[in-house]
């Protein structure tokens, strides 16, 4: 079918926990989102059939929108009248994901490299194992059998390097004899994408014991990587091998008109759609039940070209893993974000209650503000580890001049720079669901710190990777309905960087709103504030103190267009660098509570 | 709209249990199609293939990896003892020759010429898969494993620590608001099963260890005391592995809930019973809930019941299964049709719900409730 001809596109996305479906139409030149259905995800017993579950979600849609969809047990494609969709697609994370072990020779080098494919590909990284990782071949050997994912990604070398290193690698993997998570009688898929001199004799070692691949090197030489090949084979596989083996995904597969893509990869396929198009950086995140994707495009000063990275915490989430999510950041840092005094064991009894039954949700107030407290942690853990891994490659040689002296930048500095980002997106359940947008400004900006000036945006109704997929099959409806329907500007946030004494002055904005009202203000730290403005230009000069900086350097004047949104313009006058709250509790609770009725995050109650 | 579906915990007074029991590697099965088993009978048995120990011969004469080849003294597929030489430099005139000596015994699997690497694989580890209950092999997975299946009353819990266990069951309160403390962990709890109430203090369980209870089945623990017992964090639901005498299973959820008094009576009535527990959860893609299964010997055959998929509806019976009616259970009386909104905020779907306890009718959300399957 030609592109134009498209009408009506079905798309799913079937989660951990639910399979939410959206149904597209082209209404007069452009696509449209129409109506969304959801419903609980049925790759476990007592279904073990994920279809069903689509064709549950797709069912309210169809009844929601009023018209026949399916036929049966068939979604009908393409469009005959009033009657189905034209087409049909899907992205999965339901049944753990795709779960990968990446090998290399040097960590911070060709394993790096290795990791940067598989996580690009959507897959969680169980481990990375390197020649130099500081584990003995033994150890190496047990935790490769002791781990079973799904697939492995082998690299090391580059293309004129030498071959001992990795020959010895695929050795180890040769003699763990590594199994597959899912079903027993079939062999592991293995991509080797390494030293190209070593291919024969990784085929030897390894062709027997696994259903090996071998693509071009990811890392051919030290300055360059090479990541496509890789990544792809690792889509591919994706659907022969692990969708192939979870319950009902053959079925799927026949139903889909396009291959079903890993949630977070066809998430990131979205996000570097945005970025490329508007020519910004963007930093987005994904807060799923059990993982929390963090995507980002910013640019590499030293080509400036855009650099892509997504990482995945596999263990924080706002359900599944939402207990670990209060082992890794420690109940005091929950609870510095939790306005009202709580009992700390009550506190760690619902946190293992939500654990325990993942598809709850809050219907008190105070459970509300628990869990958005629980997010913001979560988030910022997430971020922690994204600003980790988004750095330059490292082991490069650079070529320094003069006018470098005073820049202490070495290789391997990480990429994420808050004060150049453009605009933050949101994604998952706490934020695309919070009741009020307010709620999901909040929690990002406490826990991303954007600075300078840095728009806001979230997903609508989590459509992002429904969209990811779309825009492989039809790029033209995935952007129109992504701008349309699916990316809401909540507004922009003013957040200068720096410190000054407590009581001085902090900032100086002057700008006058869409409706006339002029605005000319000074803030000390430790202030916030929201001033409504819908989604349009609004001129602004903001004067920061000596020694502080909205985005033009230490203490000088920016002169720009900013937009509001759905929330408006949010001035945060909390300071960053550091970033801190009142440690004792009473005053830390007044603060939280006169940040949020500045924000006005719980009006309307 | 689709059926607001969410599977409750089981509690049948009498069904068909079936367990699969499956090697982790292909083994061999040593049981037959109708044969009758004990729960203590091993079903199937395998060898894990042995540890692997990695020797780089190169390094260790101090030669490149091709000259290896040249001197070895064992090849491919020999048996090694822990000692054996398995190269030799050939020294100066006979003297001073080094010796790469295997650090373990096994067969020698391969030598690599490019790294020099020698790998020594020791004797393989044999596992062996117990029926664990008491029933009949209704399946033979060839070269994997069986079904064992069994008339049984069958009670699922929704957390648990520790792995598959068998004792009696010894019911320890008088009713299922009671809370378990140290008092009433005797003596005799030896080789029990401990059932009862709605909570269990930390001191308790630690001392049902010491008195060599089998296992605890109680409403409701304190999620901290799970990283006292443990030593670590738990952070993510999935359990079974651990090291702990006492099989714990916790019926409700975490703090102090009231057992559901269905299954505290079900569970009473087979006192004295030998049951099979098992505190294995996994709270992913394929859950797992910690289980007991109490057989019901010389019962007749029950065909088997299909699991009721209707969903919720006017007329079920339902638990809350969070704050603020956590652990109350009441029935569904009607099924808005349309979103409502909760004091939250949020918009969602709803049930009215009349409270036993109470006696009153109150909106819940759906995703909050949980059915109470009895078939």
């Amino acid at each position: 079918m030609k592109l134009e001809a498209i009408k009506s596109i079905l798309a799913t996305d079937c989660g951990s926990t639910t399979t939410k479906a959206i149904l597209i139409e082209k209404q007069g030149d452009e696509y449209r989102l129409v109506v969304r259905g959801e419903a609980p995800t049925t790759v476990e017993a007592p279904f073990e059939d994920v279809t069903k579950g689509v064709l549950n979600a797709a069912k309210e849609v169809e009844e929601l929108r009023g018209r026949q969809i399916l036929e049966g047990d068939k979604i009908v494609t393409p469009q005959k009248g009033d009657k189905g969709v034209d087409i049909y697609i899907s992205t999965s994370s339901a049944g753990g994901g795709l779960q990968m072990v990446v090998s290399g020779i040097v960590k911070a080098m060709s394993a790096e490299s290795a990791e940067r494919a598989a996580l690009g590909a959507g897959a969680i990284v169980m481990d990375v194992l390197a020649s130099n990782d500081g584990r003995l071949p033994h150890e190496k050997i047990k935790r490769i059998r002791h781990l079973r994912p799904d697939m492995i990604l082998l690299s090391g070398g580059t293309d004129s390097g030498n071959i001992k290193s990795v020959v010895e690698m695929s050795e180890l993997l040769k003699a763990s004899n590594p199994k597959p998570r899912l079903g027993i009688n079939y062999k592991i898929p293995i991509i080797y994408a390494g030293n190209k001199k070593a291919s024969e004799q990784i085929k030897k070692n390894l062709g027997k014991v696994s259903d090996l691949s071998v693509v071009p090197n990811l890392r051919p030489i030290l300055e360059r990587e090479n990541l496509g090949p890789a990544r792809d084979k690792i889509h591919d596989l994706f659907m022969e091998h692990v969708m192939a083996q979870a319950p009902g995904y053959k079925k799927l597969m026949d139903m889909t008109d396009a291959p079903i893509m890993p949630t977070p990869g066809a998430v990131g396929e979205i996000m570097q759609v945005i970025a490329k198009k508007e020519k910004i950086t963007v930093l987005g995140v994904d807060i799923g039940g059990a993982t929390t994707d963090v995507f980002s495009v910013f640019k590499d000063l030293e080509k400036d070209t855009p650099i892509f990275n997504r990482t995945v915490s596999a263990n924080l989430g706002m359900s599944y893993s939402i207990s670990n999510v209060l082992a890794s950041a420690s109940l005091p840092n929950i609870l510095r974000w939790i306005p009202f005094e709580i009992d700390e064991i009550d506190l760690r009894n619902r946190i293992g209650n939500k654990m325990i039954r993942p598809t709850t949700i809050p219907q008190s107030l105070e459970e509300l503000k628990i869990e958005q407290a629980i997010a913001r942690e979560a988030l910022r853990l997430s971020f922690i580890q994204h600003k980790e891994f988004a750095v330059g490659l490292k082991g490069v040689q650079k070529e320094r001049t003069i006018s470098d002296t005073f820049d202490q930048s070495t290789s391997g500095e990480t990429l994420v720079n808050m004060m150049d980002l453009d605009i933050l997106v949101g994604s998952g359940g706490v934020l695309s669901h919070a009741p009020r947008r307010h709620q999901a400004a909040r929690m990002v900006i406490d826990s991303f710190l954007p600075e300078g000036i840095t728009q806001i945006a979230v997903d609508s109704i989590f459509m992002m990777p429904q969209l990811g997929v779309l825009a492989d099959v039809h790029e033209k409806a995935a952007t129109e309905v992504f701008n349309k329907d699916c990316l809401l500007r909540l507004g922009t946030c003013v957040a200068p960087a720096g410190q000054v004494r407590p009581g001085k002055e902090y900032m100086h904005i002057r700008f006058t709103l869409p409706d006339g009202t002029a605005v000319d203000k000074s803030y000390t730290l430790g202030e916030m504030e929201l001033f409504e403005a819908p989604y349009e230009e609004i001129m602004a000069e903001i004067i920061p103190a000596r020694g502080v900086n909205v985005g033009a350097g230490p203490g000088q004047t920016v002169k720009t267009v900013i937009y509001g949104g759905l929330v408006g313009i949010i001035i945060d006058a909390r300071g960053r660098r550091p970033f801190v709250l009142p440690e004792n509790p009473e005053e830390r609770v007044k603060k939280l509570q006169e940040w949020s009725t500045a924000i006005k995050e719980f009006e309307d109650k | 709209m689709a059926h607001a579906y969410t599977p409750g915990l089981k509690v049948i007074p009498k069904t068909i249990v079936h367990k699969t029991r499956r090697l982790p590697l292909k083994g061999d099965v040593i049981v037959k199609l109708n044969q009758e088993v004990k729960a203590e009978d091993i079903v199937a048995t395998t060898d894990l293939p042995g540890n692997v120990v990695p020797v780089n011969l190169a390094n260790m004469l101090n030669l490149e990896a091709s000259e290896i080849i040249e001197i070895l003294l064992k090849k491919p597929g020999d048996t090694l003892e822990k000692g054996d030489i398995i190269a030799e430099t050939p020294g100066i005139f006979g003297l001073f020759k080094t010796k790469a000596i295997s650090p373990a015994s096994g067969v020698l699997e391969t030598i690599s010429s490019i790294t020099g690497q020698a790998i020594i694989r020791e004797a393989p580890v044999p596992v062996s898969v117990q029926a664990y209950i008491n029933g009949k092999v209704t399946e033979i997975i060839p070269d994997e494993g069986v079904e064992v299946s069994t008339v049984a009353s069958f009670v699922q819990g929704i957390f648990g620590i520790g792995g598959e266990r068998r004792g009696e069951i010894k019911i320890l309160t008088k009713n299922t608001k009671t809370t378990i403390n140290e008092d009433l962990i005797t003596e005799d709890c030896k080789g029990k099963v401990l059932v009862g109430g709605s909570f269990l203090t930390h001191k308790a369980f630690m001392k049902a260890q010491r008195m060599g209870a089998i296992g605890v089945v109680v409403g409701g623990f304190n999620y901290i005391d799970i990283k006292k017992i443990l030593g670590y964090d738990l952070g993510v639901a999935i359990t079974g592995q651990e090291e702990i005498k006492t099989t714990l299973i916790i019926t409700e959820g975490f703090g102090k809930v009231h057992m559901a008094q269905q299954t505290f009576d079900l569970l009473k009535s087979h006192e004295g019973k030998m049951v099979s527990v098992n505190g294995a959860t996994q709270i992913r893609a394929g859950v797992i809930r910690p289980e007991i299964i109490v057989p019901l010997e010389g019962e007749k055959e029950l065909k088997d019941k299909k699991a009721d998929l209707s969903g919720i509806e006017p007329g079920t019976e339902v638990r809350v299964i969070r704050v603020p009616y956590f652990g109350m259970l009441g029935e569904v009386t009607e099924l808005p049709h349309e979103l409502q909104r909760l004091e939250s905020g949020s918009f969602a779907r709803v049930a009215k719900v009349k409270i036993y306890e109470t006696g009153k009718e109150v909106l819940l959300p759906r995703a909050n409730l949980e059915m109470i399957e009895k078939k």
